[in-house]
Parts: C-alpha cells; sequence; structure tokens
C-alpha cells in the first residue's frame, strides 16, 4: 500500500519513480550555522541539528529513509523532532513515515508541518487512486501566511508562498543560521516546474521569489550571506536566486507579449520564447520538458488549466 | 658519518631549494595596461558589439535582450562585481601576496585584491582538490594553481553566472576558467582560456598585462545599494526579441558589415574576410581613435 502510494504521488511532477535507490549515494554540505544540506535522489533535504535533536526540511524518497537517517545521525544523537514538507510532490514528502519511524522520538512521531493544501492534496486522491497512509501526511499543517518555532536555539520561520509550484508551498527561513530552504520554487539549472493541476502559477512563482529576494542579504562582494537550499540542484545565494528569477521574468513577458499579440498556444511554442535560456536550464528527463514549461506558463497566464 | 663543510651545506641549501625559486614571485601593487582592448575596459563596449567571441545563438539572443538599466533598477545588481575572468580586464589595479609554508619554503597560495569592488581571490597552490558539484558558486569561483616551469597555470571552477562584456554577453555558472600567469622584469601578462559549454561554441581566449607599481595604492571600492529608480517590484528591464534599435550602432559608428558585429566563432578567423569582401573600412577615424587609457577616451575623437 505504502509503495503504491509512493507511486502514485510519484507521478505527480518532479519525482523520478523508477530509480534504483541502492546504488543512490548520499551526500552532506555544511551550509553554515546549524544548517546541512542532504543530497539523495529526490528533491534536497534541509536539516537544522543541534542538542535539541533534528529538523529535516523534505523527506526524498521512503526507499532512502536508512541511508538519510544514516547521514542525520552523524550530526546529531537526538531524534528528528520536526519534519516541514515545502509542498506535495513525492520526491519532498515520500520519505515521510519512513524516517519517522526511524528518527522519531521515541514512542510518538516527529511533527511534520506543511501548509494545509499540501494535506488537502495528499488526502484528496482520485477514485482509482489509493489512500495515502497516515504516517505519510503532515500532521501540523497551518493555514495562516507563516508558522513560527524555536529550534536548536534559532527562529525558524515558514512562509507560505501562495499559487508558486503549487497551491502549498513553504520557504523554511532559519533565521540566525541565515539559510533559506525554497523546495522547488527555485531550482537552478532546471526549468522551473509549474504545477498548475495542482495549483501553481506563474506569477505566483515570481513572487515567491521576489520574496525570498526580500529575505536574503549578501555579504560581501556579493557572495554568501543567506545562503539558500534550492529544491534541486546546487548550494546558491541571493545572485543565483536573481539570475532564475530574472529568466523566468523575462519569459514571463516575451510570452505575455505574444499572448496580446494574439498568438496561439503552438504559435508561442514555435516562435521559441526561451530559446536563449535553452542551454542553461535542463529538462527533468521524462517529466518536464521545456515544451511543457512554457505550456504551463501560457496556460497560466491566460487562465487556461487544461 | 661524514660531517659536510659549511661551503657544501650552502651548496646544498641551495640546491634543494631551486624548485622553490623556480617558482616566480608576482607579489606586488600591479598597474594595468589598458593597450589591449581600452575603449572595452574603460569607458565600456558598445552596445551590439560581439565581434571576437565564439558565441552561439543563445548569447547572441541574451545580449540583444539585455538593458543596461537592470544595473540601476534592479537593486541585487548595483553592486555585483566582476567575475574572476572579468576582473583582470576592468579596473584592474592588483595587489598580490603570497602563503608560504614555513616548513618548504614553498608558496601554498597566492591572494589578489582587485580595486573593483574590493574584490579578493585565492589561488591554491597546495594540490587541494576542487569543492563538489554542489556547492557554493561565488564571483572569483575556486582558483587551483600549478606550475609549468615559470609559468603559473591556474584552473578556476564554481563561478558564478556573469558576463563576458559589459554589453550584456553572457558567461554561465559551468565555464572553467584557466589562466597563463608570466612575468618578465616588471611586466605581469595573463592569458584567460574561458571554456563554456552554455554559450560558447569554441574556448575564448584573451590576455592582460600589469606593470609593477611599488607606488600604487588601491584605495577602497566601497559599494552601497540605494534606490535609484522606483519601480515595481521584481521590474527586470530587457528589450522583447526583435525590438532592441541599438545593435546596428556599433555596426554604423564604425562602418562595419553588420553580420560581422553579431560574433560566433567562424568570425574570428582571417577566412571570413572573403565573406564580407565588399567591406571597406571608413577613410577616417572618428570614434575612440587615439585611446590608450582610462582618461583619453574621448568618444569624438577628430
Amino acid at each position: 500500500m505504502k509503495i503504491l502510494s509512493v507511486l502514485f504521488l510519484a507521478a505527480s511532477l518532479c519525482a523520478q519513480p523508477n530509480q534504483n535507490f541502492d546504488t543512490v549515494e548520499t551526500h552532506v554540505l555544511p551550509v553554515q550555522g546549524n544548517v546541512y544540506m542532504l543530497l539523495g535522489a529526490g528533491g534536497n533535504t534541509t536539516v537544522q541539528a543541534g542538542k535539541e535533536g533534528a529538523l529535516v526540511v523534505d523527506t526524498q524518497y521512503a526507499p532512502l529513509a536508512p541511508k538519510i537517517m544514516a547521514e542525520i545521525k552523524k550530526l546529531t544523537a537526538k531524534p528528528i523532532i520536526w519534519m516541514v514538507n515545502t509542498h506535495v510532490h513525492a520526491d519532498h514528502t515520500g520519505g515521510n513515515e519512513a524516517l519517522a519511524k526511524l528518527g522519531g522520538p521515541a514512542g510518538q512521531a516527529p511533527r511534520i508541518i506543511a501548509h494545509e493544501n499540501v494535506l488537502n492534496r495528499m488526502t484528496q486522491t482520485g477514485p482509482n487512486q489509493p489512500e495515502i497512509p497516515v504516517g505519510m501526511l503532515p500532521n501540523d499543517e497551518y493555514a495562516t501566511e507563516q508558522k513560527d518555532i524555536f529550534f536548536n536555539g534559532e527562529a525558524v520561520i515558514i512562509y507560505h508562498m501562495p499559487k508558486a509550484h503549487t497551491d502549498g508551498d513553504s520557504i523554511v527561513f532559519f533565521r540566525k543560521s541565515d539559510v533559506i530552504s525554497t523546495g522547488d520554487i527555485f531550482t537552478p539549472g532546471r526549468w522551473p516546474v509549474i504545477d498548475l493541476a495542482r495549483g501553481g502559477s506563474v506569477q505566483g512563482t515570481l513572487d515567491a521569489l521576489n520574496a525570498i529576494l526580500k529575505l536574503t542579504v549578501p555579504a560581501r562582494y556579493q557572495d554568501g550571506g543567506t545562503l539558500v537550499i534550492p529544491g534541486h540542484g546546487r548550494l546558491c545565494d541571493e545572485s543565483d536566486v536573481v539570475e532564475y528569477r530574472d529568466m523566468l521574468t523575462i519569459v514571463r513577458d516575451r510570452i505575455q507579449d505574444l499572448i496580446r499579440k494574439g498568438r496561439t498556444l503552438e504559435q508561442v511554442k514555435a516562435s521559441k520564447p526561451t530559446s536563449d535560456y535553452d542551454t542553461e536550464y535542463a529538462a527533468v528527463p521524462g517529466l518536464w520538458t521545456n515544451d511543457q514549461f512554457v505550456e504551463a506558463v501560457y496556460k497560466s497566464l491566460t487562465g487556461a488549466r487544461k | 658519518m661524514r660531517r659536510m663543510s659549511a661551503p657544501l651545506l650552502y651548496v646544498a641549501a641551495a640546491l634543494l631549494g631551486a624548485p622553490a625559486l623556480a617558482q616566480i614571485d608576482f607579489t606586488g601593487e600591479w598597474a594595468p595596461l589598458y593597450h589591449e582592448d581600452g575603449p572595452e575596459r574603460g569607458p565600456g563596449p558598445e552596445l551590439g558589439d560581439y565581434t571576437e567571441f565564439p558565441i552561439n545563438d543563445a548569447a547572441r539572443l541574451r545580449a540583444d535582450s539585455y538593458d543596461a538599466d537592470r544595473i540601476s533598477v534592479v537593486q541585487e545588481y548595483q553592486c555585483r562585481p566582476h567575475g574572476a575572468d572579468y576582473a583582470l580586464r576592468g579596473l584592474g589595479q592588483i595587489r598580490v601576496w603570497r602563503d608560504i609554508d614555513p616548513d618548504t619554503q614553498r608558496t601554498t597560495a597566492i591572494h589578489l585584491h582587485f580595486l573593483a569592488w574590493d574584490s579578493e581571490r585565492t589561488i591554491y597552490l597546495d594540490n587541494r582538490p576542487h569543492p563538489p558539484e554542489y556547492a557554493l558558486h561565488t564571483f572569483q569561483g575556486f582558483s587551483t594553481g600549478v606550475w609549468e616551469g615559470n609559468m603559473l597555470t591556474v584552473t578556476t571552477t564554481h563561478l558564478k553566472t556573469n558576463y563576458l562584456r559589459r554589453n550584456g554577453l553572457p558567461r554561465s555558472d559551468q565555464a572553467v576558467l584557466t589562466e597563463h600567469w608570466t612575468r618578465h622584469g616588471d611586466y605581469l601578462t595573463v592569458t584567460t582560456v574561458i571554456e563554456d559549454p552554455v554559450f560558447l561554441t569554441e574556448p575564448l581566449v584573451r590576455s592582460d598585462n600589469w606593470s609593477l607599481d611599488p607606488g600604487q595604492h588601491i584605495g577602497i571600492f566601497g559599494c552601497e545599494y540605494a534606490a535609484e529608480v522606483p519601480k515595481p517590484d521584481g521590474t527586470v528591464p530587457h528589450h522583447l526579441p526583435g525590438t532592441n534599435g541599438n545593435l546596428q550602432e556599433f555596426a554604423n559608428w564604425y562602418g562595419l558589415p553588420f553580420a560581422a558585429t553579431r560574433g560566433g566563432a567562424e568570425t574570428l578567423y582571417p577566412e571570413y574576410r572573403s565573406k564580407i569582401a565588399p567591406y571597406h573600412p571608413p577613410a577616417k577615424c572618428t570614434r575612440y581613435c587615439n585611446c590608450t587609457s582610462l582618461f583619453n577616451c574621448n568618444v569624438d575623437s577628430r
């Protein structure tokens, strides 16, 4: 049942359901302060570790939980107290239950924070789709603009980013460590996935990127300062988010201009509005192509959701 | 065991020190010489001038779309420094110093301080590996060097996205910069090779020169954000494809065929001349005719 459920979620965008997890290597990159970036096969996992235990942002896939837990144990001997899901997709939520069982406090589950739309999406499965096990679901959802906790000596602020990559996106700001974990709102080197079916939009994604830029403060020479852990890809800072925001803004403006001129979706695709970015941004093999990105922007701007 | 005499010890020490002495000392204050590409490096490049660059179509369109208002309107660009590659060409006063391992007397790192943006950079010579691909990138990147005779060859990775030329020609964060540092008395030459799979079809090779200037004092550059132009959040100035009306200026001012100004590997080689055979240079220079420094680049040289 659990595997079926994961496969169901894997059908959502950004997942790589057919991967052989046995061969996946995990890597931990110290970011700054109490925060670490953990790379495996799903989206990036963020770990804040200290005397009180671990806070884990995004859990990748269930089969990777033993490897992820082994890395977390190197950072703290204490259990996982908090988890945060930045959004609903399986490559960020698939390890919730498995990781909780391996690393949660004795006799109880970690608190799993997510925006309520994540919980809504996970519990509203289609007629031929299995239900998601309760253990995988967020159990500490929020419906406000932000949720604050204080853990391991620092304020951790979880901001809802409406209608961005999906309708349930959160970013997590570790205020003392000065690190932001963005989920798939920001994926350097990959086309933005705008999941229209799950409430995403191009303008919401841009609003979220601009909101991230309001939080980031670069250090000297415009390097470092606030560091940014993306949903996928390498560790970044403000300048990298700026490049990504600029790309999406420019592509949006181009497609908006073509829409104003009455161009159809096929005509917009034929005009190759992303051609100067095609060598820099990659597709997600089998799941998200350049064409799908252009189509999502077009439909997001025209209000078409099909 | 026989004891070595003092003169022999001296000779032995000298011989043992030979490899270290073969490492050229680049330490000092270096003043840039702008005889190469002066107008581009001082006042700044012309819009639409993509000559000398083996760029691909993506880079060309990216540059065509560039609007320099971005530097003033977008706050995050206001204090953005040159990348390691362009820093050598910009306001290129450099201070160079080095770390020496007291046990071996070998140079383990070379440090650079640039006037422009007070940027600083380290070139490691201690055989350390480059960081993993998922590590942070910076404007100066991560540099390691090896000696090839008296030439220091430097490899830089982990660069942030920046520019090849300050008119919007982009350089990606996947580029690898190779530098060859050579010293000829009081002159320093650095030849750079940029390989960029995102924007270049061939390596871009450039060179820059400095003269040793012990009296040089590099002042504080300093930079602070300021909201210079009221704007809605998220504004990114750019030209929509086909709407940049400034692209022909460069060709017109210099009497060049427009196609020759568009860059690309083909335009770098002598054979390209046959393609523009009807072209004849203007009879008289009217722009940047006597430019040899930052301060005499009169646009209307007559």
